[in-house]
């Protein structure tokens, strides 16, 4: 890997020095490479094996404050000058734009900490069949009323990027990903429910037993049999925490500079502004060793620093990278590539507590469609759930929808649980909302 | 052989100093007891984009992929490698990858031969160069300023230009040797008005398998920022929209998103040969009103979804789906296929070199009825007049679909009235389409700008049908 990785440096170092050869008055590079395995089982036999592998290159040059971009999967040394000479040749047309350039110098990433983001998994293609017939073999015999099966997958992948820029800074690291998934199709009279789990980590040895995500397959697409819609009306929802994460991205891409210079925000102008419940806190941890969505720099190699995005209910910061930054006449929040690890406070209740301070409402286990307007904070989704009285499930629930404004929805928030999802960059346990109005039969 | 072969191999394999016969060797190894298909997928692809934002050019860039992806079939299983160096060692390295499905070996040979193209629906020609840097820029440019013209409360106009050239070259173990020179433009317009503290947005667009002056013909990228200001004005004046069960009538062309989620993804061979589909083991029976019928057509010409041979070297056609309300048919791969005892339908399609062929749709619409829009409108008490849509999202095994209006309006005593903020409609595919009650005379296909994504992977395709009264469907407005 460290040979690897000092290969994949001279590259960037190759890309910005044959950028400055052909002109540009700066430049930014990153390279990446992966490989990996993918395997399905399905109804107990083998269905697919691939071998993964992917080599990316991209450069971005600026000639003053013009700009040009290019990008392949080709990493011999007569494709990078080709690609140099290609994002050169865009930057003769593009217009001049103020706001256009690297990250501010004084801004970069000087200490590199080792985040421990790199663990292989080191199993043979034959161990990995094992563990995903495991898998899904646990979900088939849980019930006989799982009957059918879309497999169980396992996928591991061990990555390698390097980013570069012409104010002298580089960095590289490598990092794996490892997951293991299972679908699996329930009948019960003529009604057929599907529903699927999976467990995810940069450690293979912490992802959860194979057994255990069969089983939650299973259980998950057993509680969905006969279904059915409930009368239209408004009523309190719980977003379970894996769909609550949703929201929470939704608060994200309302914050994020693009969107804002854009005009294409409903939080536009909201910087200072309550717009949740004031025992609300949102922050970032991008430094967190083993974190899913950790790196010690952003895209444009600023630093990375813990960050409160809303404290008290208000917001105290942007998602901003240095050209949208710019633009707002602000500086860059180290955000060029996303937030990091952003994560929600948790109030006392779990899951089922919820469920008895909401009494009588509805529970959001999954949601369809992109009816999420960013503009307007208008949302309208289809979902799936379950129909709660006295605090209990009743039915399971399908074919409606629940709508509102974000804007709303947010200062509508209850109560956050502690049932934390933890699979994903942003986590956030269950909400608690208020009311929406529910459209069904 | 057909030009196209001959482009394909002057373009990905001359380079690399691969010949013919050399694919003939790899594609022995690649046979052997217990193997029932093989194939070998090069492809090289060009893709370049123009970003105007701001009334200035600021983006400008350009990608090259290169690979080969090699896929050994035994049975069920399927053993898949890929790389993106074309060099004659790693392709062996990766076959041998792929083969370890079975352990059985031995060798046979394979002499592949290309078979006549039966027609060619687009040219096979790189969009990139067919305008001018210069030219290109002007065309954003024009975009933006006729935005902007039509009203003084447009305040943001980000007007994107996509070409794409793609050659592909596929071989196997079947003998098949075939190719396809691919070009894709596409044009869009995003605009975002504001009218005192209301901000709203509004998006058109189009694009076809050709080179780029399609979008100056007839002024037709003009046309597309109207119709993007003309969407955000009148989603400035719209009020909620309403909740529950009612009528819905689907405009014409786009809508037919409706198709491609409710029935579309649940006729896709793979479903239906793991029974997991809504509609697995229902052939002959009736899925749809009477008046339904829906294709999927790969063959129309210079479409965004047409094919002239699909990934696995099949030439597309058009496959009857429902004819009459009645399940015909489902769009397979070989792969399906043959587990199926059937033949391809040329729907076999992949993303990419680095992604495995699987069951697509291609353009999929609804052939058009008897009726006047005008008339289906008038059949309604109250209900909603939906005429453009973001995008939708199926559940293939409940058959649970939805799509989000973008652009709706309140149907009221059989007329329009209001125009109402964007929905989210939800059904089940099955009972949806024997909802289907009238059918218009006006079949219209959608402008070119669907993408379709299934197990992560993205391909274009296309959507039509004519108006379209469905009796009931669930609306997820505000009001109740």
């Amino acid at each position: 890997m460290a040979q690897r990785k000092a290969e994949l440096q001279q590259r960037v170092e190759d890309l910005l020095g044959e950028a400055k050869r052909q002109g540009a008055s700066a430049a930014e590079a990153g390279v990446s490479s992966d490989a990996g395995l993918s395997l399905t089982v399905r109804l107990g036999e083998t269905e697919t094996i691939e071998h993964t592998r992917d080599n990316g290159l991209g450069v971005t040059v600026y000639f003053g404050r013009r700009k040009g971009a290019a990008s392949t999967s080709d990493l011999s040394p007569q494709a990078l000058k080709e690609t140099v000479a290609a994002a050169c040749n865009f930057a003769r047309y593009t217009s001049e734009d103020p706001c256009a350039g690297l990250a501010d110098a004084g801004l970069m990433a000087t200490d590199l900490p080792d985040l421990a983001l790199y663990h292989p998994w080191k199993q043979s293609v034959e161990q990995g069949i094992e563990r995903a017939i495991r898998c899904e073999t646990a979900a088939r015999e849980l019930d006989t009323r799982i009957v059918n099966s879309e497999g169980a997958t396992l996928n591991s992948h061990d990555g390698l990027q390097v980013y570069g820029n012409t104010h002298g800074f580089i960095g590289g690291y490598p990092s794996s990903r490892h997951s293991l998934s299972c679908a699996v199709v329930g009948k019960q009279d003529e009604n057929m429910q599907r529903d699927y789990w999976y467990t995810l980590s940069r450690q293979g040895d912490r992802l959860q037993s194979p057994e255990q995500v069969g089983m939650t397959a299973a259980q998950r697409t057993l509680s969905r049999l006969g279904a059915r819609q409930v009368a239209t009306q408004q009523a309190p929802v719980l977003f379970q925490a894996d769909v609550a994460v949703g929201l929470l991205r939704s608060f994200v891409g309302a914050i994020r500079g693009s969107t804002l210079y854009r005009k294409a925000s409903f939080l536009l102008d909201h910087l200072g502004r309550q717009i949740f419940p004031a025992f609300i806190e949102i922050h970032e941890e991008p430094r967190l060793p083993v974190g899913l969505a950790s790196a010690a720099y952003d895209n444009e190699g600023v630093a990375t620093a813990r960050r409160d995005f809303i404290r008290d209910g208000v917001l105290e910061s942007y998602v901003l990278d240095s050209y949208a930054a710019r633009k707002l006449g602000m500086e860059t929040t180290g955000n060029a590539g996303g937030v990091r690890n952003l994560r929600i406070n948790s109030g006392e209740l779990d899951r089922e507590g919820l469920l008895r301070k909401m009494d009588r409402g509805l529970l959001v286990t999954e949601l369809m469609g992109q009816g999420v307007n960013m503009v307007t904070g208008d949302y309208s989704r289809g979902v799936a759930g379950f129909w709660v009285e006295g605090g209990v499930i009743q039915y399971p629930v399908e074919e409606i929808t629940i709508a509102g404004n974000l804007r709303d929805m947010f200062m509508g928030l209850q109560e956050v649980g502690t049932d934390v999802e933890t699979r994903s960059s942003v986590q956030s346990g269950s909400w608690l909302i208020d009311r929406m109005m529910i459209a069904g039969g | 052989m057909s030009d196209l072969i001959q482009i394909a191999q002057e373009t990905i394999l001359t380079p690399v100093g691969l010949a013919e016969q050399d694919l003939d060797r790899m594609l022995g190894e690649l046979t052997g007891n217990g193997i029932d298909a093989a194939d070998l997928y090069f492809q090289s692809s060009r893709l370049e984009s123009w970003v105007l934002e701001d009334g200035i050019i600021k983006e400008g860039a350009h990608n090259i992929e290169q690979g080969a992806g090699i896929r050994v079939i035994s049975g069920e299983k399927t053993g898949f490698a890929y790389s993106d160096e074309l060099q004659l060692p790693t392709l062996q390295e990766a076959a041998r990858a792929a083969r370890a499905i079975t352990r059985s070996g031995a060798d046979q040979s394979v002499r592949i031969a290309g078979m006549p193209m039966p027609r060619q629906l687009y040219a096979p020609i790189n969009p990139l160069p067919s305008l001018s840097e210069t030219e290109k820029i002007e065309l954003l440019r024009q975009v933006d300023s006729e935005a902007r013209q039509q009203d003084p409360r447009v305040k943001q106009v980000i007007v994107s230009l996509v070409g794409a050239y793609d050659v592909v070259l596929v071989a196997a173990i079947d003998g098949t040797l075939s190719a396809d020179v691919r070009p894709l433009i596409r044009l869009n317009v995003h605009v975002i008005v504001e009218q005192g503290s209301r901000r709203e947005q509004g998006s058109s667009g189009g694009g076809a398998r050709e080179s780029f002056d399609y979008f100056l013909d007839q002024a037709r990228a003009l046309g597309y920022a109207r119709e993007a200001v003309r969407q955000a004005l009148v989603n400035l004046d719209a009020v909620d929209a309403p909740a529950g069960a009612m009528p819905v009538v689907l405009g014409p062309g786009w809508p037919g998103v409706l198709l491609h989620e409710a029935v579309g993804h649940g006729l896709e061979g793979d479903f239906n040969r793991k029974g997991t589909s809504a509609f697995s083991g229902r052939i002959g029976e009736q899925v749809a009103a009477g008046c339904c019928t829906v294709v999927d057509d790969g063959t129309l010409p210079g479409r965004r979804g047409s094919l002239n041979v699909d990934d696995e070297g099949t030439p597309s056609r058009n496959t009857v789906l429902i004819e009459n309300g009645i399940l015909k048919g489902y769009m397979q791969d070989k792969h399906n296929a043959r587990l199926m005892k059937t033949v391809s339908t040329g729907n076999g399609r992949r993303e990419s070199y680095a992604h495995l062929p699987m069951p697509r749709m291609t353009n999929t619409y609804m052939l058009p009825g008897e009726y006047k829009p005008e008339e289906i409108i008038a059949s309604v008490e109250r209900g909603l007049y939906a005429v453009n849509f973001g995008g939708g999202q199926v559940d293939i095994t409940s058959g649970r679909f939805v799509f989000s209006a973008s652009e709706a309006y309140l149907i009221e005593n059989g007329k329009i009235t209001r125009p109402v903020k964007g929905a989210t409609l939800i059904g089940n595919g099955p009972e949806a389409m024997t909802r289907v009650s009238m059918v218009g005379d006006d079949l219209k296909l959608d402008a070119g700008v669907g993408v379709c994504g299934k197990e992560g992977q993205s391909v274009p395709v296309g959507v039509g049908q004519p108006t379209l009264k469905v009796d009931e469907l669930t609306v997820g407005g505000t009001e109740q």
